[in-house]
């Protein structure tokens, strides 16, 4: 596989949310608006990058039977690593996800592509395919926050669009993520039918 | 290189390099990052004490003492004095009847007891509805501003309850919460007032002087 067809891969044949279905617990907690989406996605990416290569790269130090406690440490330093940049560099960001940076550390996403990908390929590959599942990852959590923003609040990336009064609350709570999600995975299945 | 087989010594081996490992880099981190947390976060609190209260002239921060409510709690207080009089306080209030748990708020009162102004330092409200509270409270529409009343009069409740301030729409959880949060800063700051009143500084130094005076003259 080209490394072009690694990073594609992720982004639209096997995107995390849309079509593996992965990771839905911080997907429907953050998207509350486009902004919080994008920043969930992209702290996310860096941990997906991070912990593949690092992973890639200790593949063969870890022994089998050990390889999920293993893993485990390595994806929760890199977590902490985010977490505590964030609080120190951008704060309006970690009082907005701070809750749910940890949770990247338990993220199927993270652990699954370690699993499946970084443990059999080399660095390189591992890198793109982080890179790739993140990108994914962070389309899918901005597409979902700004549909909901937009239907909610009438708000796009924080600006105003339409009256407040137009938007509907359900988007901004718990079951329009729902719905917004399921009405997106169709759309997204029958345009990559096409 | 060849993958190492799953024996006892190989797994002890590994999983102790890479947990050492991730503490090193942990430990490497956190002494890069604490110091700008602790300063963004001292800046933020910094920030809300200058919103809520008068102008003031000493290190509220540094002056900070801690004060009983009515409910048995203690909240820190930072008192702002001007030209060495007390002008205001900046209460730093919570409480935990919010819809997503604790919130936090920064509540300023002037030395009559009325509300200045707050701030939501902290809160997991509901975003686009209990999230409001920060302008709602503030914005002069019906019923709904806060600022400038006074508590003398009792506490805040919402026109739900009685009171006499509109709830956030589709958020009267939040705004009890809220209020609540106000009324236990206002009874943290009077409860104070009324004890600093008891034991009096000057009277408390002269006291310790005249005892003073009288152990020097025998």
């Amino acid at each position: 596989m080209s490394k072009i067809k690694i990073l594609t891969n992720g982004i639209i044949k096997e995107n995390p949310i849309f079509v593996l279905l992965l990771g839905m617990c911080p997907t429907l907690g953050t998207t509350s608006s486009a902004i919080n989406g994008l920043g969930m996605g992209l702290a996310t990416t860096f941990v997906l990058v991070c912990s593949n290569m690092a992973i890639s790269a200790l593949k063969n130090l870890i022994p089998d039977q050990v390889r999920i406690p293993g893993y485990i440490v390595v994806i929760a330093t890199f977590v902490t690593v985010v977490q505590m940049c964030m609080e120190a560099f951008v704060p309006a960001l970690y009082a907005s996800l701070g809750l749910f940076i940890p949770l990247i550390v338990v993220n199927c996403i993270v652990l699954g592509r370690a699993e499946a990908f970084a443990a059999k390929n080399g660095i390189i590959s591992s890198s793109f395919d982080g890179l790739g599942m993140g990108l994914g990852f962070s389309f899918a959590l901005t597409l979902l926050g700004t549909v909901r923003e937009l239907l909610g609040t009438g708000k796009f990336f924080g600006f105003s669009i339409m009256p407040e009064e137009y938007g509907s609350l359900i988007f901004v709570l718990a079951p329009g993520a729902f719905i917004v999600l399921g009405f997106l995975i169709a759309i997204v299945n029958k345009l990559r039918k096409v | 290189m060849e993958k190492l087989k799953s024996s006892l010594p190989n797994m002890l081996l590994s999983l102790t390099i890479i947990c050492m490992s991730a503490g090193a880099i942990l430990a490497g981190v956190n002494k890069v990052t604490s110091e700008p947390i602790a300063l963004s976060k001292a800046a933020a609190l910094e920030k809300a004490i200058k919103e809520v209260t008068p102008e003031f002239d000493n290190n509220p921060i540094k002056d900070a003492y801690k004060a009983v409510t009515s409910d048995g709690d203690s909240l820190l207080i930072y008192p702002a004095n001007k030209d060495g009089k007390q002008v205001g306080v900046a209460v730093d209030s919570n409480t935990k009847m919010g819809f997503g748990g604790e919130i936090k708020v920064i509540v300023g009162f002037d030395a009559e007891g009325t509300l200045i102004n707050y701030s939501v330092l902290q809160h997991a409200e509901t975003p686009g509805l209990g999230s409001k509270m920060q302008e709602w409270f503030r914005t002069d529409k019906n019923n709904q501003n806060i600022l400038g009343k006074s508590l003398t009069n009792g506490n805040l409740t919402v026109s739900k309850d009685g009171g006499d301030v509109d709830a956030i729409t589709a958020s009267t959880i939040t705004s009890r919460a809220f209020l609540n949060a106000i009324n236990r800063a206002y009874s943290a700051y009077k409860g104070t007032d009324s004890r600093t009143g008891a034991t009096d500084s000057t009277t408390g130094a002269t006291v310790v002087d005249t005892e003073q005076k009288g152990g020097d003259n025998e």
